[in-house]
């Protein structure tokens, strides 16, 4: 019986054991989180703005997973590729045919310099202490910026910049709350094609924005940040992504690039070096798409389906197109949707109720849908 | 041609990385290196003509040479501060 190991229980890695149980019979699949809470990632951006309770995007990890699915609540810490085994925590060694790593991207708040005095709601525990920041903001300049890229979910701080104005808006405060958008690349939109949409939008709310911004460091102490292009920005009320990395274990196992990403093949999704036995999806790899969980779901299928095939003696045939489809709020009751290829940039449909309410639904059906690859 | 001139300390490869990607990429040499150094980035992405020159201007940086090459392009930039 051929053996399946998938690193990380996010939706990535929980799409791929669902799929190998239902249709690789003869495999045993055993999937590996650290912590067998499977958290909606898109939902943090909600707890923070008082829309989400955060029990509601979190589920036990092993009520999402087929019973075939053999769940290890340990971690990675050493992949050893040529004897095509995965070195645990607690000491154990699982050997394997076939491994998936899709582990994600891990928060580096420690390589910002002043980090301490800047909110983001990349967990929980940030986006339920900004929540309680912007309850009691009496009126003043907020900024919004990136700590480097890539980060995860790359419309996330525009929507953030959205949600703010909606948020003061219905509090009738939005005249005392001026919005700052500080922006790494020429443009606001990290994509080119949606950039004049997203612009607008800016526009027609009154945020602000500010170009090749790229956060350097925070004075904490005069409410300062600062830019490696020279230049000083006061705030507030600082929102500030942290820098992003791939998983440590990856990058320790001799994976990861200098970034810690996995040099992945970007159509079937393998791991250099490493092709018919290692396979990474998700914010893992070092394809320079989306890091979001909306990336992870269409590539999972695919990972899932090659290695199906080859439990079953057939050559693996599916290929990742560069499929990604998201949904972004913009306040108001209004979103926009952005379905893209590598072949085909995304051209948003005008700005919408029914996109807003994709979101929502997403929001509310995640759980029954998307873990159990029913879509 | 303008490497043959301007010895590179850093070479970044970002052919085959999307829009902005070479862009960040040499942001990120720029984080790393030290003041005189000089990074010569590869893209092949059309994007980076204009992006490319606008950020150096503006991180107050010297643009030393662009030089076209078999499908892509070598920027070659001097870190200034």
């Amino acid at each position: 019986m051929k053996r399946v190991v998938v690193l990380g229980g996010g939706v990535g890695g929980t799409i791929v054991a669902n799929v190998l149980a239902k249709k690789a019979k003869d495999a045993e699949v055993t999937l590996v989180d650290r912590t067998g809470k499977h958290v909606y990632q898109p939902g943090f951006v909600y707890v923070a703005f008082d829309k989400m309770r955060p029990e509601k995007i979190v589920r036990d990890e092993r009520k999402l997973l087929r019973r075939r699915v053999t769940l290890l609540l340990d971690e990675a810490v050493r992949v050893d590729a040529a004897g095509k085994l995965v070195h645990l925590k607690s000491g154990r060694s699982l050997p394997y045919d076939y491994l998936v790593i899709a582990t994600g991207s891990r928060l580096a708040p420690e390589e910002f310099p002043g980090i301490e005095g800047a909110h983001h709601f990349y967990s929980t525990e940030a986006a339920l202490k900004l929540r309680a920041a912007l309850e009691s903001f009496p009126g003043g300049r907020i900024v919004i910026t990136v700590g480097g890229i890539p980060y995860k979910c790359p419309p996330a701080p525009a929507e953030s910049a959205c949600l703010l104005d909606y948020f003061f808006a219905r509090r009738k405060m939005r005249d005392k709350v001026d919005i700052h958008f500080l922006s790494p690349l020429g443009r606001v939109f990290p994509i080119e094609s949606v950039n004049p949409a997203v612009t607008k939008i800016f526009e027609s709310k009154g945020i602000r924005y500010t170009t090749f911004f790229n956060a350097e460091r925070i004075d904490v102490q005069n409410k300062i940040v600062h830019s490696l292009e020279g230049e000083a920005v006061p705030y507030d009320l600082l929102i500030l992504i942290p820098p992003h990395h791939g998983a440590t274990f990856a990058k320790e196992s001799g994976l990861t690039d200098a970034g810690g990403w996995i040099p992945t093949d970007k159509y079937t999704l393998e791991a250099k070096g490493h092709e018919g036995s290692i396979w990474a999806i998700g914010d893992t790899t070092d394809i320079p798409i989306s890091k979001a969980g909306a990336t992870a779901h269409y590539e999972a299928k695919v990972v899932a389906e090659n290695i199906a095939s080859l439990v079953r003696g057939e050559p693996p045939t599916a290929r990742y197109d560069g499929k990604v489809m998201c949904f972004c709020d913009a306040g108001h009751r209004r979103g926009i949707a952005l379905r893209f290829d590598y072949e085909h940039p995304p051209v948003p449909p005008p700005l919408g109720r029914k996109w807003y309410l994709g979101k929502m639904i997403l929001n509310r059906l995640y759980w029954y849908i998307v873990p159990k690859a029913r879509a | 041609m303008v490497t043959e001139e301007v010895k590179a300390t850093r070479v970044v490869d970002a052919r085959g990385s999307v829009c902005p990607g070479p862009l960040m990429a040499l942001i990120g040499a720029v984080r790393e290196q030290k003041v005189g150094d000089v990074i010569a980035v590869y893209s092949g992405d059309t994007g980076s003509r204009t992006d490319i020159p606008l950020w150096v201007k503006k991180a107050g940086h010297e643009l030393v040479g662009v030089v076209d090459r078999a499908g892509y392009a070598e920027f070659v930039v001097r870190k200034m501060r």
